[in-house]
């Protein structure tokens, strides 16, 4: 066991815990976050994923160890249901899911890309979801919601 | 986050009091064959207004229903239910679903009976009809005002023609019961009146879920909860010999090694050390049974031991077959496939001695109570199902065995125990949906009309959903020492009687399906045979989203489709020909419209047979027999060089009755028709000599976000007169058919067998 200094969504935590740890139950059972899920632990599906440096990392294959320090930002990190992200208000808007187990890895990789590509292509959408999972079938809401959230970004910027 | 403990403590604090509960036993649920009736998915819920509704002093409005959330968004629709039938706003209702506490048992949330069972005039929303109506009795009698001279809004009571004549619900009831029976008689509102069910209301939970703050029930937290994590055995049929606990000894965090019989877990402080105990623990196992092969099985189901039914049999089949101008046969096959959750399943348990608290997300929270009492050994009294939501299940996964393996290692360790399955233990050990092997045959006259139509079925079943006494129906309660539901073979089948039952769709729309004096069937076929064989399955399986129904649409559309060819007519010409069923023929009609449909025989005249090609198909179902109308028309390309099939537009047509959310059908459209376009194409659970070897998404293949995906177009028939419908599984039941008749209408060529991977396209191709 060693005590790591987390950043997570703002506020510094210190746990004690094996390095090998991986960084998902850290987030889910020390910090007692929701936002980031287990769906495979093999880093397969996507439903893990927090923001670190602009990346959308997966959360269930990376160990507490291997943290720089660097600020980690979670599906709560971005906003509430009072006051969500403008990404989040565009799945609101599009109803763009079914169980919603998914949507923590859809968001933060969509975050991700959005932060370094503006306004992405569907092409360039598509290769970023290119393992990221929803079992639901809410595909077509889904980009839909990217897609909105994308181009309200990019008007933004240039405005 | 704990509940309150009883349902009565509840309600003092929702300000009234309970009326009526049953502990009904529920019939397993195969996942075929029998109807929703028969199988008891719909419970027994009672009648006591008062077990479905209260009133409290402030005037919000607390509901209770036995249906619940599983992420087609029934949480919200029920509760625009309430705040349409009892005039108040949404906001001012609170509905508490599926916890065998507090809420009434409505058996098991599945087979798309939710909204049948709620939306029509029984259960919830006459539960809200007869509230409304006794408010305005109470108003007129304190308003002295006839009945007749008033209405509801906003949670009061007025008379139009006096703005000083008006009472609040609160002020009548508020805190107290109504003390009612459910009255048959009390009057719904018309769906012509309505503001606010039938409207596109956006999903109360989605801001939730979009923000991370919505409790799954893997984010459920007790105090002093423990971790767990199974140790399953390395094949199908071994048996544990012996567990080293000394292999594990020492190791942080651990709590205790838990075995009974063949169920093996580990208890941990933390879940990440429960993890790595369970990686390390040693565990003898006897060797598996040798499973069947994977190459021959649908061979294999054909040779084996069956138990036979007939949805039809008019006697005359053989004969007319004999008398044919022309017999066209098929065999279409369909593989055993998997609802491989996207987070595996997970549940909490507390259990004290023999009082039981559990977590989770089973579809079905009071048939539960009673396996999880035998499986605990304790009486059913003091164990208590709270439903907490899971991913997305689709039918039995592993919501109910999990909640086992909590509850297992809960009670050995005498503290709650959180356990959520790793992805591996999930998907080798499922209750995988129904492999079939489908032989049809139909007699055709000399115009090219169908005469007579002969189906005979096989699939295999092995436990299935646990009912009110089956708990070794899925892998933890078998492990624990508890027998599958089995099948007892029977041949020849009975005669089929008590009435058309097609809740299977083992008959196809077109048949008349008589059986005595009554026809239920769609078609006017009036010759047909129907014959279903289930035999015994290597895996569990269990119902996955619309179970049996989809494979036998496969096979009724694509043949019906090849009867079409094989006489050169135009596929929905031809079927419109041997329908009868009104509301069927209309979703046809309504989807080939709304795409544009190119009436012609296929496949298309002069197909290339190499680079890209494309191709139109059609399907159509009454879901169940009698649980919602659907068309399918689907565009293809296949570029025959590689053999993969781009699906490109497909456009859906749905009458499922008055609509209640149209955003909310159209949300089950899209992700029905997606799922039904991943398992036509991609799906396939795989095995080796004696163990599942399709354990994670690079050995079970799903369609990823980064996919190509298809515009899916829903055509939404609102019938506002008729029956609510089911909605959640009635176009995946037609995606798989629809586009292996746009494969053929492209390419000239049939594939009989699911999944159309780009492997067997290309030899199907060569074989041109």
């Amino acid at each position: 066991m060693s005590v790591f200094t987390l950043k997570v969504n703002g506020r510094t935590h210190s746990v004690d815990v094996d390095p090998a740890t991986p960084l998902l139950y850290v987030l889910s059972d020390d910090l007692d976050l929701r936002g980031p899920k287990f769906g495979c632990g093999l880093s397969q599906c996507g439903a893990c994923t927090v923001n670190i440096k602009g990346q959308a990392v997966r959360s269930c294959v990376t160990t507490v160890g291997s943290l720089d320090g660097s600020e980690i930002t979670t599906l709560e990190g971005l906003g509430s249901p009072e006051r969500p992200h403008p990404l989040q208000q565009a799945f609101i808007d599009e109803q763009a899911m079914q169980c919603g187990f998914c949507v923590n890895g859809v968001i933060m990789t969509a975050k991700a890309l959005v932060d370094r590509t503006p306004n992405p292509t569907d092409a360039q959408i598509r290769q970023a979801m290119a393992t990221v999972l929803c079992r639901c079938g809410a595909n077509q809401r889904m980009f839909q919601a990217i897609r909105r959230y994308a181009q309200a970004n990019a008007a933004g910027r240039t405005a | 986050m704990i509940s309150p403990s009883t349902r009565r403590d509840f309600l003092k604090q929702s300000g009234a009091l309970i009326v009526s509960f049953s502990a009904a036993s529920v019939a397993s649920d195969l996942g075929f064959v029998t109807s929703a009736a028969a199988q008891g998915i719909n419970g027994n819920p009672g009648t006591g207004l008062d077990s479905w509704l209260a009133i409290a002093a402030d005037g919000r409005v607390t509901a209770y229903t036995g249906k619940c959330e599983l992420g087609h968004g029934l949480f919200t629709a029920q509760t625009q239910l309430i705040a349409e039938e009892l005039s108040v706003p949404l906001d001012r209702v609170t509905l508490i679903q599926c916890d065998t506490a507090l809420s009434p048992d409505q058996g098991t949330t599945s087979g798309a009976q939710s909204h049948p069972a709620n939306f029509n005039n029984a259960n919830l929303a006459l539960a809200g009809a007869t509230a409304r109506e006794a408010l305005v009795r109470l108003a007129s009698t304190r308003l002295g005002v006839p009945v007749d001279q008033l209405s509801t809004k906003d949670g009061i009571v007025s008379a139009p023609s006096d703005p000083s004549k008006r009472v609040s619900y609160a002020d009548l009831v508020g805190g107290k019961t109504f003390d009612l029976r459910l009255d048959p008689n009390a009057k719904r509102k018309p769906p012509s009146t309505w503001t606010v069910l039938g409207t596109s209301v956006k999903r109360l939970d989605i801001p939730a879920l979009a923000t991370g703050r919505f409790e799954f029930v893997h984010n459920v937290r007790v105090p002093g909860m423990l971790h767990g994590r199974v140790v399953r055995p390395p094949a199908v049929g071994a048996n544990l010999i012996s567990v080293d606990e000394s292999s594990v000894r020492g190791m942080p965090g651990l709590v205790k090694v838990v075995v009974k019989k063949n169920f093996v877990g580990v208890v941990a402080e933390k879940p990440w050390q429960a993890v790595q105990a369970a990686a390390r623990l040693k565990a003898a196992w006897s060797p598996g049974t040798a499973l069947p092969p994977q190459r021959t099985f649908y061979d294999h189901m054909r040779r084996s031991p069956s138990r036979d039914a007939l949805t039809v049999n008019s006697g005359d089949v053989d004969a007319k077959l004999a008398a044919a101008a022309r017999v066209v046969r098929s065999t279409y096959l369909y593989p055993y496939q998997m609802h491989a959750s996207i987070g595996t399943a997970c549940a909490v348990a507390d259990v004290q001695g023999e009082k039981v608290t559990v977590w989770s997300a089973s579809q079905a929270v009071h048939p539960l109570r009673a396996t999880m009492a035998m499986m605990l050994g304790i009486p059913p009294a003091g164990v208590r199902i709270v439903f907490r939501m899971g991913a997305g299940c689709y039918g039995v996964n592993g919501a109910d065995t999990v909640s086992y393996d909590a509850a297992l290692m809960a009670q050995a360790v005498g503290k709650p125990v959180r356990v959520q399955l790793g992805r591996q233990d999930e998907m080798a050990w499922e209750n995988y949906g129904l492999a079939f092997v489908i032989d049809q045959r139909v007699a055709l006259d000399a115009d090219g009309t169908i005469t007579a139509w002969d189906y005979e079925g096989w699939s295999p079943s092995r436990g299935g959903r646990p009912g009110a006494n089956a708990p070794g129906n899925v892998v933890t309660g078998f492990l624990a020492g508890f027998p599958p539901q089995a099948v007892t073979p029977r041949t020849p089948a009975p005669p089929p009687q008590g009435g058309f039952e097609n809740g299977s769709n083992t008959a196809p729309s077109y048949v008349t399906g008589c059986v005595g004096p009554e026809c239920g069937g769609c078609g006017v076929v009036k010759s047909e045979r129907v014959l279903n064989r289930t035999v015994d399955s290597p895996f569990f399986t269990g119902p996955l989203r619309s179970p049996a129904r989809l494979q036998n649409t496969f096979a009724h559309e694509c043949f019906m489709d090849e009867i079409a060819a094989s006489v050169k007519a135009d596929p929905i010409e031809y079927r419109q020909r041997h329908l009868r069923d009104p509301r069927l023929r209309n979703v046809l009609a309504a989807a080939a419209k709304a795409a544009g449909w190119d009436a012609r025989p296929s496949p298309r005249a002069g197909v290339r047979r190499t680079g890209v090609v494309t191709g139109r198909g059609v399907s159509c179902v009454l879901y169940e027999g009698d649980n919602g109308y659907c068309a399918n028309v689907t565009e293809v390309e296949v570029n025959q060089d590689t053999g993969v099939i781009a699906v490109k537009r497909c456009v859906v047509a749905m009458d499922s009755g008055p609509i209640s959310n149209p955003d909310g059908i159209r949300n089950q459209v899209e992700g029905g028709t997606l799922q039904g376009i991943g398992r036509a194409l991609q799906e396939e659970v795989t095995w080796s000599a004696d163990r599942v070897t399709s354990v994670d998404w690079r050995s079970y293949r799903p369609i990823y976000l980064g996919a190509e995906i298809p515009r899916i177009e829903s055509v939404l028939i609102n019938q506002s007169s008729g029956a609510a419908m089911g909605a959640g599984e009635t176009a995946i039941t037609v995606a798989a058919a629809a586009i292996g008749n746009a494969f053929f209408d492209a390419t000239g060529v049939r594939l009989r067998e699911v999944p159309f991977t780009p492997e067997r396209v290309k030899a199907a191709l060569q074989r041109r």
